[in-house]
């Protein structure tokens, strides 16, 4: 008994900390108006950076950064074609998704020795009391943060205002294409940080299938918690303890076929959407490019 | 502008979807050079996994015979039969593809290139195999009868466990192989062993494996073996984390956690490939034929690295294998096989 509930608790803290992350690059992008379905190719991205620095500088803690920045790199293509060319938020964020995988695997061969995967890094993330990874805290503290800017902060009503009303922000003096671009930074960073927080602290390598599926769960995540931080958080959470619940009693140890249980996740998300969740708004300008001008 | 930028947008993605390596065959044939090309399945030719191996056996192969070795990859699984007509428009005189799930492409281009042999790794096509179409099967099941039985030998909870990555013929004949020698060394030791089985319905999620695995040691077992693909990885993680053993596949895994592998379920696949191979350009006919590769052609099996193990489990498992090469022990490779051999171990 005690030993399932240990595992239920750590299952769930080890599978949540990348979903976070990825929500919360989800929170910030979309608050300020900008759709950002590319989250899973920019953790791919990250992944791969995060393992490949960790490897050769030995530094868990710079591949981290790197990998954060490497998200950034994609994140400002995304800005680029989104805010300043004014192009379909959703195709430019599906761009995203086939370049990061692509230039993942493309830059491991090349620096690799023609492998697929990177080599295992010597040192991971630590761990807290040698129990769980330091990527949890950190998500902890980042959406905390993260609430805090957005809902009491001035910089937060900007970014909220512009995602609600460019027009009506810009005509108050906010540079709505500033304060877009700032938001999908953060957004690449997060995401990125959640890619090496995955290859440097689950496990200690870039392979393929590193990121399988992370980045989208984020994204529901994201529209499941209302665009808050505190609503993608609990959403990843949730999600996370129904995989939990399906590793720990699988395996034969309660009688129901495992294809089953592996749905479990993914049943329990829509069921708790329809029952508890109730209609969620979107900001009002979310995936619209803004025009100067233009009513 | 925002237009220009769609354009620029949607070729990006285009270009990524189209992009696939190709290695083009010289185009002039009846040279008297063999021509061997091979399309691997999603994991690619650098998977360090079975499509590599199957290179590696081409390579050989042209390194003894100088026969000529292309292939092509493939970006999505739409591209399988795409890339294996270009190939057959080509002058390859064997076409291979690696992993089953290139099953339903060689049999429809085969069947529009009667003249072209092919061939397909992991799959059979039983009795309705076409003319030009050779099947290459593996008795996996024996190799991981070995690491079973070294498995059994090993624990010291007498509980060791089993990751399957998604439940389909290949994978039982691991786990049901597995249970065999693992059953084997309970009843050489005169102890139950346990094993748990555990599906992550999935070959790509590595936190899953992780998760599972590190359950199944706070569970109690000390060793635990996988054949889950890209769950292996979190798997490996989790036995290093727990200082615990855990057995690789398909390849010699211990380079991942060398403390850590007990030992590997190996798939020589390129063995196999190129053996197949050799015996079309011998000139022999191998179309409407199923091959099937084990312990006895040196196929499967476990790698000579031992370092974890004690010395005289090592040499009871090589008796074994050889036991099993001359039949003295049929390993079973799913459920019925298994029932089956259970109850004649029994009595």
């Amino acid at each position: 008994m005690l030993s399932s509930i240990i595992s239920i608790v750590n299952t769930t803290l080890m599978y949540s900390a990348p979903l976070i992350f990825g929500a919360m690059s989800g929170v910030v992008s979309e608050n300020a108006g900008v759709v950002n379905v590319g989250i899973e190719g920019i953790m791919t991205f990250g992944a791969f950076v995060g393992a490949a620095v960790g490897f050769y500088t030995q530094d868990p803690w710079l591949g981290l950064l790197s990998g954060s920045l490497a998200g950034v790199i994609l994140a400002v293509l995304h800005a680029l074609a989104s805010v300043s060319f004014k192009a379909d938020q959703t195709i430019s964020g599906m761009a995203l998704n086939f370049i990061g995988p692509g230039l993942s695997l493309f830059l491991c061969r090349l620096l690799f020795n023609n492998k697929t995967t990177t080599t295992r890094v010597a040192n991971k993330l630590p761990k807290i009391f040698n129990v769980v990874d330091v990527s949890v805290l950190l998500a902890l503290l980042i959406t905390i943060f993260l609430w805090f800017i957005l809902y009491k902060t001035k910089w937060g009503l900007r970014i909220r205002s512009v995602g609600e009303h460019p027009a009506a922000a810009d005509t108050l003096g906010i540079n709505v294409t500033k304060v877009r671009y700032m938001s999908v930074i953060i957004s690449g960073l997060l995401a990125g940080a959640g890619g090496a927080a995955m290859t440097l602290g689950v496990v200690s390598q870039f392979t393929p299938t590193a990121i399988s599926g992370q980045g989208f769960i984020a994204l529901a995540a994201v529209i499941f918690g209302k665009w808050t931080p505190q609503g993608a958080y609990g959403a990843c959470l949730l999600f996370a303890v129904a995989q939990a619940l399906s590793v720990t009693f699988g395996g034969g140890r309660i009688d129901i076929p495992s294809e089953f249980l592996s749905m479990l996740p993914y049943v329990l998300t829509i069921v708790v959407l329809i029952l508890f969740v109730g209609r969620s708004m979107a900001p009002s300008a979310n995936g619209k490019p803004y025009k100067k001008g233009k009513r | 502008m925002k237009k220009l930028a769609n354009i620029f947008l949607a070729g990006i993605i285009i270009i990524s979807l189209s992009g696939c390596s190709w290695n083009d065959p010289e185009s002039v044939a009846n040279d008297g050079v063999f021509r061997i090309a091979m399309v691997p399945d999603m994991g690619g030719v650098n998977d360090q996994s079975f499509n590599q191996s199957a290179l590696e056996g081409l390579y050989e192969l042209r390194d003894e015979t100088g026969a000529q070795i292309s292939y092509v990859e493939s970006k999505q699984f739409s591209d399988f039969a795409l890339n294996l007509d270009k190939l057959a428009d080509g002058p390859s005189d064997l076409i291979i593809g690696v992993g089953n799930v290139l099953s339903d492409a060689i049999e429809e281009v085969s069947a529009r290139n009667l003249d072209k042999n092919f061939a397909i790794v992991d799959y059979s096509f039983g009795e309705d195999i076409a003319n030009n179409v050779t099947g290459i099967v593996f008795r996996a099941q024996e190799g991981a009868f070995l690491v079973g039985y070294i498995a059994g030998m090993t624990t010291k909870t007498n509980k060791v466990g089993f990751v399957g990555g998604i439940k389909n013929v290949i994978i039982d004949q691991f786990q049901y192989g597995f249970e065999a020698g693992v059953l084997y060394a309970s009843k050489e030791r005169k102890v139950p062993i346990k094993v748990i089985n555990q599906y992550a319905e999935s070959f790509a999620d590595a936190a899953k494996g992780k998760a599972i695995a590190s359950r199944m040691y706070s569970d109690g077992c000390d060793i635990v073996f996988h054949a889950a693909g890209g769950v292996g990885y979190g798997v490996i993680e989790a036995a290093k984390e727990s200082g615990k053993f855990v057995i690789g596949v398909d390849r010699d895994q211990s380079y991942l956690a060398p403390d850590n592998v007990l030992t590997s379920s190996v798939k020589n696949v390129g063995t196999a490939v190129k053996l197949v191979a050799k015996e079309l350009m011998n000139g022999n006919k191998i179309g409407g034929k199923n091959y099937e590769f084990g312990l006895s052609e040196h196929c499967v099996g476990i790698p000579e690295n031992h370092k974890n193990m004690p010395e005289f489990v090592y040499n009871k498992a090589l008796t074994l294998s050889k036991q099993v090469e001359t039949g003295q022990i049929t390993v079973p490779y799913d459920e019925e096989s298994f029932e089956n051999y259970k109850s004649s171990i029994d009595n």
